[in-house]
């Protein structure tokens, strides 16, 4: 009887503990832009395919959430933001969110290959493997770059939504993949430039803490420098055309202006005015990405009428 | 020990148990949905034939047929 009465007296994980470990709002980006990666693809999917598809992506990211959440628990305990997180906060143990992340893994990857294709499957394997062991294990302790490196876990998502519609990889999915990627770190440091990080308790290197502020506002400057090309680069390919042209001259001049304003800032003027330049240009990131992706989407809807492209 | 068919504890979990049934439930039906699909895909029904284990030399086509 006495280890059901220890049972008695611990907090039992509801379910929706269990989907706090899949981190549902990185999961609704995820959706998105594979959706797009997958509807932008030249290839009609079958409705359902497409579905499921899109589903294995998703409970694939939500898995290698739960993976990072299961390695991480002692910096997240130890930070305000992320002190509430199922495993730091014990509401679920450290070894259950190990074995939803290791078995939801498995379910998206194999599904994914019996519903799609292997190369699908492959990259989504790969992501997961990057997310939870390159970034989650490797980098994010040892360097101030991890945010660069490791958002390629986040610029999969359309890549393999465009092989589940197509089999393969292509420039077009390729610069979809190096728009996310460009677009992670000055969307990031943006953020890392306003927000009061306890970080450095947790022993995490973050840019801002490492090299300094002004270092980090000129490194915003130079990756929305190398994000500009990729993005007009995609108007170029297949998928792209007049509207997405338009809405991606547009949104990079604000994001570039933006970028700019930041980084001629110092301390003071950030002071000064509550770092209202940094969470302005934040705001204009995230509509940044959803401008490119919808315009993407609205070019490949015009395709259907015979409208869109070049 | 007497072994109470119901434990209180049986009543704390439903929630939790609940949800697990349904994600088993919905599961199996995104694999039958899937089953469907596919099958229904390959156009000729009888093609699905070619994927049983058994030889069935009825649905190889006869030399000199074609």
């Amino acid at each position: 009887m006495s280890d059901i009465s220890i049972q008695d007296t611990q907090y039992e994980a509801k379910m929706g503990d269990y989907f706090a470990l899949l981190k549902p709002r990185v999961m609704s980006l995820v959706v998105f832009t594979a959706l797009v990666g997958l509807l932008v693809a030249p290839v009609p999917v079958h409705p359902y395919i497409g579905f499921v598809g899109i589903l294995c992506i998703a409970v694939g990211a939500g898995a290698s959430g739960a993976l990072n959440m299961w390695w991480d628990a002692d910096i997240d305990a130890r930070m305000k933001r992320t002190a509430g997180r199922p495993v730091p906060s014990g509401r679920v143990a450290a070894g259950e969110a190990l074995g939803i992340g290791l078995g939801l893994s498995g379910f998206a990857i194999v599904l994914l290959a019996l519903a799609t294709n292997f190369l699908a499957a492959f990259l989504l394997a790969f992501t997961i493997f990057f997310y939870a062991v390159v970034y989650s294990m490797w980098l994010k302790r040892a360097t101030p770059q991890n945010i660069v490196i490791g958002g390629a876990a986040g610029a999969f998502p359309p890549m393999i939504g465009w092989a589940v519609a197509t089999g393969g990889v292509s420039i077009e999915s390729v610069l979809m993949f190096a728009l996310i990627f460009m677009w992670t770190p000055p969307h990031f440091w943006a953020l890392a430039l306003f927000v009061k990080s306890d970080y450095g308790n947790a022993g995490v290197p973050m840019l801002t803490e490492t090299h300094g502020r002004d270092a980090t506002r000129k490194h915003v400057i130079i990756y929305t420098l190398l994000l500009v090309p990729v993005a007009l680069g995609l108007g170029l390919t297949s998928i792209g055309g007049p509207v997405y042209m338009a809405v991606a001259v547009v949104m990079n001049a604000w994001f570039l202006k933006g970028a700019y304003d930041i980084y001629r800032r110092d301390d003071a003027a950030c002071e000064a005015d509550k770092h209202a330049v940094e969470i302005a240009v934040f705001k204009v990131s995230l509509y940044y990405l959803f401008a490119h992706f919808g315009a993407l989407l609205i070019e490949a809807a015009l395709r259907q009428y015979g409208l869109g492209g070049w | 020990m007497v072994i109470k068919v119901e434990h209180e504890m049986h009543q704390r979990r439903r929630g939790r148990n609940m949800g697990v049934g349904l994600l088993l439930i919905g599961f199996i039906g995104i694999i039958f949905g899937l089953t469907v699909v596919k099958v229904l895909q390959l156009g000729d029904a009888a093609q699905f034939e070619k994927f049983d284990h058994v030889a069935r030399p009825q649905i190889v086509p006869e030399e000199g047929s074609n």
